[in-house]
């Protein structure tokens, strides 16, 4: 029996014991700074987009605003601005500007931008970041002040609530996400219209009707290998489905609408929503699998037929649960961006989608856009419009959880 | 006696509607079950749709003189445009880009999973678990926007001018802290999924927690983090915005991480943003490389659901 001989004893033991407590602890701190450098990473995240979205900008006028009026900018009332922008633009500009919106109805800091946009033409010189702003103020002013003896420079938020309701513009300074948002609501509201019904009756079928055999199992199978899908594989299906195959009806030339093709907001949708059906389905299966069986038995034993337990017992106890999944998938819908890419979102649109066969652009597709341009001050207006994204995505996910602490119930 | 029996059969006869007991055909139930089941066998359209499409447009493309498989496969160069059809300079980068991110995402988001389902009390948990959630959350085109604005600068101040503005580091480095969240999450369920009895047992043995964490707990999951990874790999490998943004746009032969390069996915990106006409080599071209990212990431999904299936440890 020397078993124990191979094993520390006495001092040594305690030695050992040690190391063992040392390696423990340096392990635990490596598990730890993982989530530390997610943390970390998260917030870099953040105030990489916030340090964007505000700064210093510097820019001349092209022609001086006293060219066109006595008054100092800051100081032009709305009549004013009228009357300048009615001598001042040519008679075509002001009536397509007057249909858009009629000239009187609009804001004063609305017409002060087309006063600047139109008229006076900012030309930026540089745009700089919140961090430097605040930093290098001083730095930054100095040399404004040498480069471009004539240059204004200001601190500018680039997420106003301008920003929201201006249409697109060529010019960073003066464009807007109007158009993007209309055009990411169309989409969620067209992918929901298609999904949601078509995700609910699949999970139901699944849960409550589907005997257990092969097709079965190939369709679960299927659904969960669905969902793992490169989304761009999802666009591809809709360039060669829904923009290409079914271009009468996506397009609209069916219903009479001549003037597009079949990269509508429509295909998008459609698009949108075969790509949220799949975590739909989970989703909804997860939330029918938690009513107890024993409500489904009560049902079936006061001699409810299947569809009558189904839609008077299991549905509205899983509603809840039905609902929260679907806002979890719709709210991944909204912020994916390669599928609109390749279905076809239109790289400059300034007109609001009014139907389902518009021209669309969305959210994420101006993110990426203005990303991806060399000026600075689009990459300011992309981290404004990455704001406004993350805003929507938070409240939609918030409501999910809302209404799942809300009405989920324990059975 | 006789009698009364039979009385007793007439008075129910009389008392009692006779039951039919035999499931009766509804037309309602029948057409509502049809619906429901059309609904369930959607997904299964869905999945022959894709084949069908990508496989008809991907058979134009091998059909074209110009391309053959063996061009397509042992080629280094892609620019249909001049009949240079190697794949290798999509997928080299794809390479890449994914390898970086995996080997960036799988220690970080094991080590997490493990502090997480270990280590953590309840209360940390609840703080530490949304702030991955949330990481999960974010839009990819956010993170291309992260990529190129914050992260190549600060490896532009590492490498200096040896890093190209676009380059498949920075794409792979953020690629990486977007599927941590998943691999992290995924390996967790699997961690908890092991018995407190094991847990227990090592500790009996004197087994400090580290020591049951890695050598008992993590072997006992191991076919549920070889599955996490898997699905990891596949998420990098479909992975767009990041590297539409930040990696590059150009097809590009190379494996240096700090060069630019155009992914598979990235290419089509670009490709189908411009303006694109039907019937040409660029669009078919484009649903050749769409049909091989499905059969790679249905592949690496399946394989991932056996490994769970296959190698799951049956507890009680």
């Amino acid at each position: 029996m020397n078993h124990q001989a191979n094993y520390p004893e006495g001092d040594a033991f305690y030695s050992e014991l040690r190391t063992r407590y040392r390696s423990a602890a340096i392990w635990q701190f490596v598990f730890l700074s993982a989530l530390l450098i997610a943390i970390i990473s998260l917030t870099a995240l953040i105030y990489n987009v916030v340090d964007g979205a505000f700064g210093f900008i510097a820019y001349e006028y092209k022609k001086a605003p006293t060219e066109f009026t006595a008054t100092p900018v800051a100081e032009l009332t709305k009549d004013e601005l009228l009357v300048i922008l009615k001598d001042n633009l040519s008679k075509g500009a002001y009536n397509k500007l007057d249909k858009e919106q009629p000239m009187g109805e609009r804001s004063q800091s609305d017409l002060l931008s087309l006063f600047l946009e139109r008229l006076v033409r900012i030309d930026t010189k540089g745009t700089w970041s919140m961090t430097d702003s605040l930093m290098r103020g001083a730095e930054i002013r100095a040399e404004v002040a040498k480069k471009y003896p004539d240059a204004i420079l200001e601190f500018r938020s680039w997420v106003t609530p301008q920003f929201l309701v201006t249409p697109m513009s060529s010019r960073a300074e003066f464009a807007g996400v109007r158009t993007a948002i209309l055009g990411s609501l169309w989409l969620v509201g067209i992918a929901i219209a298609f999904a949601l019904p078509i995700g609910t009756g699949a999970a139901v079928y699944l849960q409550e009707y589907a005997p257990k055999n092969w097709l079965t199992n190939i369709i679960q199978t299927n659904i969960n290998n669905l969902a793992g899908v490169p989304s761009i594989v999802y666009g591809m299906l809709g360039l060669a489905v829904f923009v290409r195959f079914m271009e009468p009806f996506t397009s609209g030339s069916m219903f009479g609408v001549t003037d597009s093709n079949g990269r509508t907001v429509l295909s998008a949708g459609l698009t949108m929503g075969i790509l949220a059906l799949p975590l739909i389905i989970i989703n909804a299966q997860e939330a029918i699998k938690a009513v107890p069986d024993s409500l489904r038995q009560a049902a079936f034993g006061v001699g409810a037929t299947r569809w009558q337990t189904v839609w008077h017992h299991v549905l509205p106890n899983a509603l809840p649960g039905i609902m929260t999944g679907s806002i979890l998938a719709l709210s991944r819908a909204l912020g994916e961006t390669a599928p609109l890419i390749v279905v076809g979102a239109s790289t400059f649109i300034s007109l609001d989608p009014d139907s389902p066969f518009s021209k669309f652009t969305a959210l994420p597709i101006q993110i990426y856009q203005w990303t991806t341009r060399a000026q600075s001050e689009f990459h300011a207006i992309a981290a404004g419009a990455i704001l406004i994204l993350l805003a929507l995505l938070l409240t939609l996910n918030a409501t999910a959880i809302l209404l799942r602490n809300r009405f989920q119930r324990r059975w | 006696m006789k009698e009364e029996i039979l009385n007793l059969k007439a008075m129910e006869t009389q008392n009692f509607r006779q039951f039919d007991l035999k499931k009766k055909f509804r037309v309602g139930e029948s057409v509502i079950q049809t619906l429901l089941f059309l609904a369930g066998i959607l997904s299964i359209i869905i999945t022959l749709a894709i084949v069908y499409e990508l496989g008809k447009e991907a058979l134009l493309f091998f059909n074209d003189p110009d391309v053959t498989l063996l061009k397509f496969i042992g080629g280094t160069k892609w620019q249909p445009g001049i009949g240079q059809y190697g794949i290798w300079a999509l997928v080299s980068a794809t390479l890449v880009t994914s390898f970086i991110a995996i080997l960036i995402s799988v220690p970080l988001g094991l080590a997490a999973a493990v502090y997480l389902s270990e280590y953590a009390t309840l209360r940390a948990r609840s703080t530490l678990k949304p702030i991955l959630e949330i990481l999960a959350g974010i839009p990819t085109v956010v993170y291309g926007y992260f990529a190129l604005l914050f992260v190549t600068p600060i490896l532009k101040g590492i490498f200096g001018d040896n890093i190209q503005v676009y380059n498949m580091l920075s794409a792979g480095l953020v690629m990486g802290i977007m599927i941590l969240p998943l691999i992290s999450s995924m390996s967790e369920d699997a961690l908890s999924a092991v018995p407190r009895s094991l847990r227990e047992a090592a500790y009996a043995m004197g087994a400090t927690k580290v020591e049951t964490s890695l050598q008992i707990v993590l072997s006992a999951a191991l076919s549920g983090i070889g599955a996490a990874v898997i699905v990891g790999v596949s998420r990098a490998v479909g992975e767009t915005m990041i590297v539409a943004v930040a990696a590059g746009s150009g097809p590009n032969f190379s494996f240096n991480p700090l060069e630019a390069a155009e992914t598979m996915t990235g290419h089509i990106a670009r490709i189908s943003g411009g303006d694109l006409s039907y019937n040409s080599i660029d669009y078919t071209s484009l649903f050749a490389i769409a049909l091989m990212l499905f059969l790679v990431t249905l592949v690496l999904n399946l394989i991932s659901q056996w490994v769970v299936n296959r190698f799951r440890e049956q507890y009680e």
